[in-house]
């Protein structure tokens, strides 16, 4: 099934054509309505009518998290706030959130996009789908939600952090599809397990995404709940999930690119690379009117493929990411950027500035481990102070990065000290 | 009167305590007590010893972290019953007590080595009370 067969399967050049009009309009749009795109414009002495189709948008500047924090918090949008309706928000590399606001007309398309890539997925009205994404700021829950809600679908909206009653209710709702990060799912999969209900459940389809993982991975897990799990892509910056989604061929994930125009880039030179080439991922948002971007560098390494797929479709496909240009991490679907953890470390006199994170993944599911040494000053004969200082640690980091972290204290100079670039972090999760 | 105490921060790794009481060893610094707090993470070694200047030093050479703190060392009858009557002594004045260890030097006198939370009162509540504390150096001696 292909929820929207116009859009997602016409001709290259009618592609072409589509995002040429959409991007002319979307120009004149944020030149007329956001100061930091029109200031950038003239700087490099453009005008809007300079932009005639899609192949102009090389002239554009880029956009990147860091304008969005400079700008913070609403700076980059387009209309006044009594035209938005919602309110999502990222982690920044410094502490401060990154933030996006919604119009009507954007949920309406972001449902659209959502609705695409759940029918890819083959789930239709008929299902029943549990949503164990988190609910709130982060995008996952609320965006995954009302793409379910659009095909028709019975929506569970699960968030996350009760497995049992998510395995309990998988089985007595007879739920048949679910969406989630990937580890969670691995993590389920063993609840279920564990809980003897692995044969009692009526599961088929997973949407996973907020989260990197395999094509091994994909298939373990399919293999332990026997179902077909794909793989969807999404930044709260551009949308939410449904920017791009897999079909049941996996040859990478088609772009909704009628509204997000993507460009592989080249990282040292910012210019695009060859079809089929790595590079960094790039959107123009064609559509949006809360907060649309030009050009919004994702920091993703990928590659596109724009031949027509097996499966019908003729939208670009990304294939799987093969990294990141930037030292961001995800962990449990958050991004997490080693800076985050030195600023809020800063903060914290008792401590060295030398820190470490070691991630990994146990049980499937992502832990973050954060070793600091106490400063010379601070060296204490009880046991007691050390641990207040830790359970302080702990509290400041969570604050700073939204998830929970073990702190570890460390006898002095254990951390290593590097020449040059330090080496702040250890991930110990295998991808492959 | 205190008593300096040597403790050290150790990380829950084999061999670390070994190589802490190594370098000590090889400084001819004395172990005259010692008590060993420990947790999933990380221990505290509580050490008194016959030099904590020298101990102190030569630790942070080898690269660890320690510290030198006032403790009490507390002398009590080698009898039941005389350890509660001493932290009766403590808790009527309403101190708290961080922790604590023994030693036992002969066969009429024991020895406890106290920390409290308020230091000087705690000593000022012995005194008072006539409960004998002894230095480092006294203690060697015997």
């Amino acid at each position: 099934m292909i929820w929207n067969e116009t859009k997602e399967c016409m001709s290259r050049d009618q592609m072409t054509n589509l995002q040429s009009a959409r991007l002319v309009k979307l120009v004149d749009y944020v030149y007329h309505n956001v100061e930091f795109y029109r200031k950038k414009m003239q700087a490099v002495g453009l005008m809007p009518g300079d932009i005639k189709s899609i192949e102009d948008i090389t002239k554009l500047p880029f956009t990147t998290k860091d304008d969005l924090r400079d700008t913070y918090p609403f700076g980059l949008f387009a209309v006044p706030n009594s035209e938005i309706v919602r309110i999502h928000a990222s982690s920044g590399t410094t502490g401060k959130a990154t933030v996006v606001g919604y119009t009507r007309y954007d949920l309406e398309i972001w449902a659209e996009c959502v609705a695409r890539c759940m029918t890819m997925a083959g789930i239709g009205k008929d299902d029943i789908i549990q949503v164990a994404y988190g609910y709130g700021l982060f995008t996952g829950g609320l965006g995954a939600h009302s793409g379910a809600e659009k095909i028709g679908a019975t929506v569970v909206p699960m968030s996350t952090g009760n497995s049992k009653k998510l395995t309990t209710m998988m089985v007595d709702f007879g739920a048949t599809a679910i969406a989630c990060t990937p580890s969670y799912l691995l993590h389920i999969s063993e609840v279920l397990a564990t809980e003897g209900l692995l044969d009692k459940i009526k599961l088929r389809a997973a949407v996973c995404g907020a989260e990197p993982w395999t094509e091994k991975m994909r298939q373990e897990i399919e293999k332990r709940l026997n179902i077909k799990a794909y793989d969807i892509y999404g930044l709260s910056e551009v949308m939410g999930p449904g920017v791009a989604c897999d079909c049941q061929f996996h040859k990478g994930l088609h772009v909704c690119e009628d509204h997000f125009y993507p460009e592989i880039l080249n990282s040292a030179t910012l210019t695009p690379v060859a079809e089929g080439e790595t590079g960094e991922l790039a959107f123009t948002t064609l559509t949006k009117q809360g907060i649309p971007l030009i050009r919004y560098r994702t920091k993703d390494l990928t590659s596109i493929d724009r031949s027509p797929c097996e499966c019908g479709r003729t939208s670009a496909r990304i294939s799987r990411f093969k990294g990141r240009v930037d030292d961001m991490l995800i962990i449990r679907g958050v991004n997490v950027f080693p800076s985050q953890v030195e600023a809020a470390l800063v903060d914290v006199e008792e401590v060295t500035p030398h820190y470490m994170m070691v991630v990994d993944r146990i049980n499937n599911l992502d832990t973050l481990e954060i070793q600091v040494e106490i400063d010379q000053k601070y060296y204490t004969d009880e046991i007691r102070a050390i641990e207040a200082l830790n359970k302080k640690i702990s509290h400041i980091i969570q604050q700073a990065l939204g998830i929970n972290a073990k702190i570890k204290i460390v006898e002095p100079q254990t951390l290593v000290r590097s020449e040059g670039k330090a080496v702040h972090v250890i991930d110990n999760r295998k991808y492959d | 009167m205190f008593a300096k105490q040597l403790t050290v921060f150790i990380e829950n790794r084999t061999g670390r305590l070994s190589e802490v009481l190594n370098v000590l060893k090889e400084n001819g610094v004395n172990i005259i007590s010692m008590s060993l707090a420990d947790t999933t993470e990380f221990g505290l070694l509580r050490l008194i010893v016959n030099d904590p200047v020298l101990g102190k030093e030569k630790l942070t050479e080898g690269g660890f972290s320690s510290l030198i703190s006032d403790v009490s060392i507390i002398k009590i009858p080698h009898k039941a019953g005389s350890l509660q009557e001493l932290l009766k002594a403590i808790d009527d004045n309403g101190v708290n007590i961080e922790y604590m260890y023994g030693l036992s030097v002969d066969t009429d006198k024991a020895y406890v080595v106290l920390k409290a939370s308020n230091i000087a009162l705690a000593d000022e509540i012995l005194t008072k009370n006539n409960i004998e504390t002894i230095s480092c150096e006294q203690l060697i001696k015997m």
